[in-house]
């Protein structure tokens, strides 16, 4: 979120749309209704289904799956028509001026550079105009048809109300409506907020569907204002915090990447990411890159990380490929070249696509290790569970380890909320059993194989055994002792650049934020964004101040809020070009002539001058981007693309199928199905009553939500003769379940392109463990391919047949 | 307006002098027995309360653990949890998960002892802590040291382990996520993830 | 400003309601309180309402209650029915507007309304298995409680269960333990965005009054308060979106009333037949032990009819003109 939950209750706008919060965030959601409540707030509900979101809206619109970047670039097109745009904002704070290169263009859905051989684009006309100066060309008039924001017009000029309706199946005057509320926000007065979740992360143009709406949004002038952001709902409660640390094979803590072996020195890496400012006077603010990765390099190997080794470089390992993704973790798996896996707290044979291939690859694993609190599907894979599991025990030679770990009433340390706040809880039961912590299990199988090393010698132990270890018991790590390394400390004493004489801060200290690191080696630090949260002064995650003065929802003392306590990003922008808040009833921070203050830490430097240095730090621009350049593997503006499995071809690019840049797999593709076998498009989503697949081990939870099904519409359900709590099955290429069918007039066919389009809705909370009943689920349907981008998997717009049928077997 | 109803008046409670004057608003009188005919007794009596953020969505909204026991001694369990009428975001609320969330402290299938199920077996069968890591690092090393790329065919340094992976946790804290990213990232292991995606 | 402990949080745990609170007492009489509390209520806004069942999960969890897992059926409502465990329930429609044509999805939570004059109690005619505290709240007292099922005749809102493992009568409390200690009952205290709310009852009506007029300024023309008089009005209450067509609701009743049987044999057992039923009392716990739950039945309707026609002054009672002692 770039504005966290409490701030909700500034706007006046909520669209959901990409998401279900009532339903899957129900106390996040409190602040829509208290936002509608206390200040006439109205919420936009945009989805196939008429959802729990939808029963508390003000306006309710269908749309099929995966076709939101359709309906969203037409909101942007009826914007722009309409003269619906913060035009200081946009003309100030957005590259909409920048001038782009030529030889860019889009053309029968692909942009400039395609390869279809390698499914990849050449990006390199995807770029701006360099003068001389080595600042990017700009025309402030906006009338070079080579800027941005021409480009951007012509790029979108074809979704008309009449295409977004053929694309989305959304009827005209409904979109018509939607965009008439949303336009309204463009006012200074009026903001809008956007909340989205899986229902927008979970395609094969993922990334683009949340492109699509940041666009949206600063073209009304809603980023970095109180009431307004893109608020990402993450799912778990600690989601964001194991993102932020970088638990992801590209990543390195704090967003800083994992090199590749294209970059074959510390020289080589550091060069790539110089960050140069493209325009005069911003701070782009990743210019200093190399103090939080050396300062991190300090964090991971202390002493043995040294000027003289590239602060232990090649310690890390290189990257071959963009990423070691789940998806191509389990194709490893299955082609034999992945033969161990851990899983900590994660259930894959549930969670990810196409469980007969999940099943299948983990098959093959020689060891799979699960930590986890609960029984899992996962740790259980080779154990057959009739209908619901049919596997032959005897076949599979995985050996697999079941470790039983504390939840969260037994331990203690720091969660991090959607909107960013690290907030630290503690521990109130003993843990049950020999149940041990995660913390705990960790540092022994790394004590065990550093051991290991040590005696037997082996294959590259240095970071091994060089690893830093600094606890008090290395057995069992305590958590505010890695708290204290997140937040980073002075290795050194630190001088003061200007008079070596003075010292600034003493050896050993926590530093105070990552403002004080240092690409030297004098600092130690393992997430620089979390810099600030357990400094001299103490734990800042446990403080639990919930004063706020003048109600704005900043809560500036509870806990602590990466980065440096801030609870609004981009919150320059909440002020206009001389620093006044574009709505004084609003106000966020404000240049009183010599710096920047208000009610949140400011976003920018605080006497950084407001006519001099834009908004958007972390961007050489200091601008947001309309244009993302070579940044995005599948284009610089969102397009339309249809689902890898969609039950209408692509109106606007019929060539084309899916995302063209997307990765698949061949042993993938002859699983992908049509629509005139599968003509049903399904979708799979969270209830309320049950979280993931852990609830269904919780007894009160599988009483309220007992037992798996599917919805349908009563025409779907009248034309297969399917009864309301009868069976059914639903069945593609890919696996078959049988489910309960929920006949329901809150999903509605639509009409797309002229055809009838049926949705099938498939919730996903049951397996084979647990108080609920037994159950299957979506993923035994769901496609292996995922985003082009990030690669998350293509959950929400798959294809299926269904019929009526008995129960299964052995229900 | 609404929410601040219920705040101040009736679900504050965090202190006596507050209860007191909740329920002088009602018109009851001073403490009156302990043990009161016809109504269930106060339940959270006597218990020790724990400040606690629910491990699901990302609301991340405050509980408060109410325990019986003592935790240094081994000795303490759960016997309640409500939303923490303190927190700024929930504000004492809670989702039917989070309010239930005793019965996934106290589920049937929360795991308490180590089991390893071997190649071909249809059971799991109980194993030590001790024999179970060793038996697992030993998979690790093995594995490790006949897969472990140092260097690609140009002779750069790569430092690869691919042939294991780790998913790891979404609901553990910041600081399981650090030691562990140490662990996993030290022993060149790239097929790191977690469940943002899924 | 260093915080490396949980911090302590003292818990009021006295008590501070009871019997010397009553103001009406099931198939007995109480004498007049010496305090009157201020009439409390739960205000239920069905249009804030996203079905997310936490009350019903905070109901089971703070009651210490659990529900047998069971089956889809085909709807969202899950128990399908309240049951002695199930004290409240969500229950779904899927309701299309006729004026625009657009679906709403009316979502209710049932459960006791708290009658300001209960049916169960006057129907009840075990002494003390039902009382009326002077702040509104009825609650059963399992342990006077004969499993005789008339409060479930009684209940114009058809809320009562009786328990086949224990044959005693349940529904929900207000959560008495809680408001007895100056808290809010554990639903209103879940419920994530404040649809249920819980107060004085004065402040309950204010409070609606504001979400009324919001709901109006959204175009729900008949948005109104549900707090039906013919049982002197309920200390739990609904914000209607639609209030002048309550049964769209799950069948809400429009206009509840006591069932005139009850009211009138009401009268017996209170003036005529008191001994006499506690007879019957007795030889219904008898009845109970050799062949289970014990219902009211048609014959007992009969029977009571009989009896209200034989009472000396047999007339319906204005139960407003009850004597309190």
């Amino acid at each position: 979120m770039t504005n966290s939950w409490t701030d909700i209750r500034n706007t006046d706008l909520v669209v959901i749309m990409g998401g279900n919060a009532a339903e899957a965030h129900p106390c996040g959601f409190k602040w829509v209704t208290e936002a509608k409540a206390n200040r006439g707030a109205k919420l936009i509900v945009v989805d196939p289904r008429f959802t729990r979101s939808a029963a508390v809206a003000d306006y309710y619109a269908p749309i099929r799956q995966g076709s939101d970047i359709a309906f969203l670039l037409g909101v942007i097109k009826y914007c722009i028509d309409n003269d619906k745009v913060q035009w200081d904002y946009v003309k100030a704070f957005t590259n909409a001026a920048y001038i782009v290169k030529d030889g860019f263009a889009y053309s029968d859905g692909l942009f400039t550079g395609y390869d279809a051989e390698k499914r990849e684009y050449d990006r390199s006309t995807w770029d701006y105009e360099i003068g001389d100066d080595g600042y990017v060309l700009t025309d402030e008039t906006l009338q070079n048809p080579r800027c941005v924001w021409n480009l951007l017009k012509e790029h979108i000029a074809q979704y008309t109300p009449e295409m977004v309706e053929r694309i989305c199946g959304t009827p005209k005057e409904k979109f018509l409506k939607v965009a008439e509320m949303i336009s309204e926000c463009s006012a200074r007065d009026k903001t809008m907020t956007s909340m989205y979740a899986l229902g927008w992360t979970q395609h094969s143009k993922g990334s683009q569907n949340i492109r699509s709406m940041a666009m949206l949004q600063l073209i009304l002038g809603n980023i970095g204002v109180r009431g307004g952001g893109m608020n990402a709902l993450r799912g778990h409660s600690n989601i964001q915090g194991l993102t932020d640390v970088g638990l992801m094979s590209n990543l390195i803590p704090g967003y800083l990447n994992i090199p590749t072996e294209r970059e074959v020195d510390y020289a080589t890496y550091i060069s790539s990411r110089g960050f140069k400012p493209l325009r005069p006077n911003q701070m782009s603010y990743w210019q200093n890159y190399s103090k939080f990765f050396v300062s991190f390099q300090k964090a991971m190997w202390g002493s043995a990380a040294t000027p003289e080794n590239d602060f232990a470089y090649h310690y890390l390992p290189k990257l071959d490929l963009p990423a070691y993704d789940i998806l191509r973790a389990f194709e490893m798996m299955d082609q034999g070249q992945m033969h161990g896996y851990f899983c900590q707290g994660f259930n894959p044979l549930l969670s990810f696509p196409d469980r007969g291939k999940i099943t299948r690859s983990l098959a093959k694993l020689k060891y799979l290790v699960v930590i986890d609190p609960l029984e899992t599907e996962t740790s259980r894979f080779w154990e057959n569970h009739g209908t619901f599991n049919d596997v032959d025990s005897a076949s599979i030679q995985t050996e697999v380890y079941q470790l039983p770990s504390t939840c969260f009433a037994e331990d203690e340390g720091a969660l991090v909320n959607s909107g960013r706040w690290l907030q630290w809880h503690w521990a109130a039961q003993n843990p049950p059993g020999e149940a041990k912590h995660d913390t705990w299990v960790m540092a022994q199988l790394f004590n065990r194989l550093k051991k290991l090393y040590q005696e037997e010698g082996g294959k590259f132990a240095e970071p091994i055994l060089n690893l830093h270890w600094p606890y008090a018991d290395p057995e069992d790590p305590k958590p505010d002792e890695i708290a204290r390394e997140l937040n980073g400390y002075t290795v050194t004493e630190l001088r003061d650049p200007n008079d070596p004489t003075k010292v600034l801060v003493e050896a050993g200290k926590q530093v105070s934020g990552f403002g004080v690191l240092r690409d030297d080696g004098s600092t130690a630090c393992g997430c620089w964004i979390y810099s600030g949260c357990f400094t001299e002064a103490g734990n800042m995650m446990a403080r639990r101040d919930n004063a706020d003065p003048d109600a704005t929802g900043a809560y500036s003392n509870w806990t602590f809020s990466w980065p440096a306590n801030r609870r609004i990003l981009y919150n320059r922008a909440s002020a206009d070009l001389d620093g006044k808040a574009w709505d004084p009833s609003r106000k966020l921070i404000e240049w009183n002539g010599e710096k920047w203050e208000g009610y949140d830490v400011p976003d920018i430097a605080v006497t950084a001058k407001p006519r001099e240095v834009g908004p958007f730090i972390m961007n050489p621009e200091g601008q947001s981007r309309l244009f993302t350049r070579g940044m995005m593997r599948d284009g610089p503006f969102p397009a339309h693309y249809e689902p890898f499995e969609s039950p209408v071809v692509n109106v606007v690019a019929p060539a084309i199928r899916g995302n063209p840049v997307a990765r698949v797999f061949e042993s993938d593709r002859e699983t992908f199905g049509d629509a005139d076998e599968f003509p049903y498009a399904a979708t799979s989503y969270r209830l309320t009553e049950h979280f993931h697949y852990w609830t269904k081990h919780v007894w009160v939870n599988a009483v309220l939500q007992p037992e798996f099904f599917v919805e349908i519409s009563e025409e779907l359900a009248a034309e297969k003769g399917i009864d309301k709590g009868g069976w059914c099955r639903v069945w593609n290429k890919r696996g078959s379940v049988h489910a309960k069918a929920v006949v329901t007039k809150r999903i509605q066919p639509l009409v797309c392109d002229g055809k009838p389009v049926h949705i099938v809705g498939i919730p996903l909370h049951w397996g084979f463990t647990g108080a609920a009943k037994n159950g299957m689920g979506p993923n035994s349907l769901t496609p292996f391919v995922g985003d082009a981008n990030i690669e998350t998997p293509e959950f929400k717009a798959f294809l299926v047949n269904i019929e009526r049928s008995d129960g299964p077997a052995s229900a | 307006m609404n929410m601040e109803i219920s705040r101040r008046n009736f679900l504050k409670g965090a202190g006596a002098g507050v209860a007191a004057t909740t329920i002088g608003a009602f018109g009851f009188g001073e403490a009156e027995a302990a043990f009161v005919e016809g109504l269930r007794a106060y339940k959270l009596a006597g218990t020790t309360e724990t400040r606690n953020t629910c491990p699901y969505c990302s609301v991340a909204c405050g509980v408060i653990i109410y325990s019986k026991g003592d935790i240094t001694q081994g000795t303490a369990k759960a016997v309640h949890l409500e939303g923490d009428v303190d927190h700024p975001t929930n504000r004492g609320t809670l989702c039917p998960k989070g309010a239930a969330l005793l019965d996934f402290i106290k589920s049937e299938t929360r795991l308490t002892k180590p089991k390893v199920r071997r190649a071909g077996s249809d059971k799991f069968e109980e194993i030590s802590w001790t024999q179970a890591l060793d038996e697992i690092a030993r998979h690790m090393k093995d594995d490790r040291d006949a897969n472990f790329i140092e260097r690609n065919m140009d002779g750069v340094p790569v430092n690869r382990w691919t042939s294991t992976g780790f998913l790891a946790a979404s609901a553990t804290t910041n600081e399981t996520a650090f030691l562990t990213y140490k662990v996993v990232r030290s022993a060149g292991i790239v097929a790191f993830d977690n469940q943002a995606r899924v | 400003m260093t915080i490396n402990v949980n911090p302590p949080v003292a818990a009021d745990t006295q008590q501070q309601m009871g019997p010397q609170d009553y103001i009406r007492r099931s198939a007995s009489t109480v004498p007049e309180p010496a305090r009157k509390l201020e009439a409390v209520a739960k205000l239920i806004d069905v249009s804030k309402c996203i079905g997310c069942k936490a009350c019903q999960s905070a109901c089971l969890e703070w009651n210490d209650l659990r529900e047998e897992v069971g089956v889809n059926v085909g709807v969202y409502d899950n128990p399908h029915d309240l049951t002695p465990n199930t004290l409240t329930l969500m229950r779904f429609t899927e309701w299309v507007n006729d004026e625009n044509g657009n679906l709403e999805w009316l979502i209710r939570k049932d459960g006791c309304m708290h009658c300001s004059d209960p049916g169960c109690l006057k129907a009840c005619p075990a002494p003390g298995a039902i009382v009326q505290y002077s702040n509104g709240v009825v609650d059963f007292v399992k342990e006077n409680c004969i499993g005789c099922g008339y409060c479930v005749q009684g209940c114009p809102f058809n809320i009562p269960r009786i328990s086949k493992v224990d044959n005693r009568a349940y529904k929900c409390t207000l959560c008495s333990d809680r408001i007895a200690v100056g808290q809010g009952p554990a639903c209103a205290k879940a419920c994530p965005t404040k649809a249920i709310v819980f107060g004085t009852k004065e402040e309950m009506k204010a409070h609606a009054a504001n979400r009324i007029e919001d709901l109006k300024s959204r175009g729900f023309a008949n948005a109104g308060l549900y707090d039906p008089p013919g049982v002197g009005g309920t200390h739990v209450m609904y914000v209607l979106h639609h209030a002048d067509k309550p049964t769209i609701y799950a069948g809400l009743p429009d206009n509840p009333r006591i069932s005139p049987v009850v009211e009138a044999w009401k009268g017996v057992t209170k003036y005529a037949g008191l001994a006499l039923m506690g007879v019957a009392a007795a030889a219904g716990v008898v009845h109970m032990a050799i062949s289970g739950r014990n219902r009211v039945t048609v014959e007992d309707d009969d029977e009571a009819r009989r009896l209200t026609a034989q009472a000396p002054g047999a007339q319906p009672l204005d139960p407003d003109k009850e004597p309190m002692a």
